[in-house]
């Protein structure tokens, strides 16, 4: 007759176990005692999502970067966090960091790539329509799809998205040797504030078919502004602690060639909206030379 | 039986089969076999003696099925287990070639040129079934290539349809009646190439995934639009 014992779970000495780590508890742990914060870090910084922030950051891109799934991680965001990044772009909240509010150590490049090329197209099919509402009246004027402009304006946005970003993360990686900056950017994180703060283009691009002038440049100035702020406070904390002249020149190169892009699509893709002058008052002077000739 | 009938108003149920044992010396043997139907070497080899005719039909079959396919699409597995690509390539060529012909002033500002569209046809269909893997997609790379290349049929049509109503003229009417076929072929293409596609993404992102979609047709969409002869 078996006794109760011997009904229990006999474990198999063969087998493995198997033991879930945990490596949340000291990662936290670990964080805390690295930076010591300041108040103003804290509000720019989210710190109320912080914990949260260096809890993901333990568990990523673990593979190596020649297999398929290290470029996975690059694109580990869902719809509803790809259409709130747009939103924390198009609406900046005055203090609060786009990077520690809305990307959180998870950046994506899903949003920058294809909001380039979806202002690539939006800029090309947008000029190309302008000029043909602006020419439409005349006799002479002939419709040309001028498709070879929208590889000019790939290359142009996706070298100020990739590019700029090169310089300023290695510029920044280059003061942070020389003074410790708390706050410091990893490359993706820039690609990633860079292509989202282009997304405020793609609507204005829409808008800029209107061919007055006044409308397109308040138009890419409001834009500008709004795209700009998302930049300038993103990289204002990490260049705050440098020598002031050099802060301000950083953030001002930043927002300078921001701008810079935004004029020189306005000028190479949209005609200029041409005024209607008044009629001139030459045939007077034309019949009183024509009579004077013909005495 | 006895021990059974002995254990069984007191003990557990199954007490009794702890005293059950199996002694070493009956061999235990015997085979399993799992009666497969499986092909003879010989089937696969057969293709090489049937007339070229029919190894061709077969294909062109297949082609056939999937442009219906995609003229009522609904959800099938058949158009991604069997994927091929030359429909895709028939139609990106067909589409590539009427394209052409478009008047221009200088070579800058014409229309797109052949390869142009080829690069843009192939290359953006690369870039979307990229981006739905790297977003987890389960569906294979050359199955998206070939849902991709298929779903342009409409925009082929469309092409097709905006050649002749300009053979008739290119005025203001012209133009509306081409918009209206333009849109609705687009439509068709995406909601088409939407069908078969989104099954395979992970359910919150299947937003992600559609938008690239929509985009590549657009500008296909856009380069047919814009299409002027000389």
């Amino acid at each position: 007759m078996a006794a109760v014992d011997d009904l229990k779970f006999q474990a198999n000495p063969d087998a493995t176990t198997i033991s879930i780590d945990e490596p949340e508890i000291p990662k936290n742990q670990h964080s805390r005692l690295q930076e010591p914060r300041r108040e103003e870090d804290d509000e720019l910084l989210g710190t109320d999502d912080s914990d949260k922030t260096e809890l993901l950051a333990g568990q990523k891109k673990s593979a190596p970067f020649w297999t398929f799934e290290y470029y996975q991680t690059f694109f580990d965001v869902d719809t509803y966090q790809v259409l709130d990044r747009i939103k924390g772009s198009v609406f900046p909240v005055p203090g609060k960091n786009f990077v520690r509010l809305y990307i959180r150590s998870n950046p994506d490049l899903y949003g920058p790539f294809w909001i380039c090329a979806t202002l690539v197209f939006t800029i090309a099919v947008s000029g190309n329509l302008s000029n043909f509402f602006i020419h439409l009246g005349k006799p002479t004027y002939h419709y040309v799809p001028q498709f070879r402009k929208v590889s000019i304006a790939a290359t142009a946005i996706y070298a100020y998205a990739w590019l700029v970003p090169l310089a300023l993360w290695g510029f920044l990686m280059w003061r942070n040797s020389k003074v410790m900056n708390i706050v410091s950017y990893s490359f993706l994180e820039i690609v990633c504030v860079y292509g989202y703060s282009l997304f405020v283009y793609i609507p204005t691009a829409i808008l800029w078919i209107i061919p007055q002038k006044v409308v397109r440049w308040v138009l890419m100035i409001f834009s500008l502004c709004l795209s700009g702020s998302v930049l300038v406070m993103t990289f204002w904390p990490a260049v705050r602690d440098d020598n002031r002249r050099i802060a301000l020149a950083t953030v001002g190169t930043v927002v300078l060639l921001h701008a810079l892009l935004a004029v020189g699509c306005l000028a190479y893709f949209f005609d200029a909206p041409e005024l209607d002058f008044p009629a001139p008052i030459i045939p007077a002077h034309n019949g009183t030379t024509v009579i004077t000739k013909s005495l | 039986m006895a021990a059974a009938e002995g254990s069984g108003d007191g003990g557990p149920l199954f007490a009794g089969l702890a005293d059950v044992s199996i002694s070493g010396d009956i061999p235990v043997e015997g085979e399993i076999t799992v009666p497969v139907g499986s092909r003879s070497p010989d089937e696969d080899y057969s293709t090489l003696d049937e007339p070229v005719k029919d190894t061709i039909m077969r294909d062109l079959k297949a082609v056939g099925k999937k442009f219906v396919h995609v003229m009522y699409p609904k959800k099938s597995s058949a158009l991604l287990r069997d994927w091929d690509l030359w429909g895709p390539l028939v139609l990106c060529v067909s589409l590539a070639l009427m394209l052409q012909g478009g008047s221009a002033d200088s070579k800058d500002d014409g229309g797109p040129q052949f390869a142009e569209v080829f690069v843009i046809i192939w290359f953006g269909a690369v870039v979307i079934t990229l981006n739905s893997k790297l977003l987890g997609g389960t569906i294979s790379f050359f199955q998206s290539l070939c849902v991709l290349g298929y779903c342009i049929m409409p925009l082929t049509v469309a092409m097709l349809v905006c050649r002749l109503v300009l053979l008739a003229g290119s005025g203001t009417i012209s133009f509306i009646i081409r918009l209206i076929v333009v849109v609705a072929m687009f439509g068709w293409s995406t909601l088409a190439s939407t069908a078969f596609l989104a099954d395979s993404q992970p359910p919150n992102r299947k937003g992600l995934v559609v938008y690239p979609i929509f985009l590549f047709y657009f500008v296909i969409s856009w380069m047919i639009l814009t299409f002027t002869p000389q």
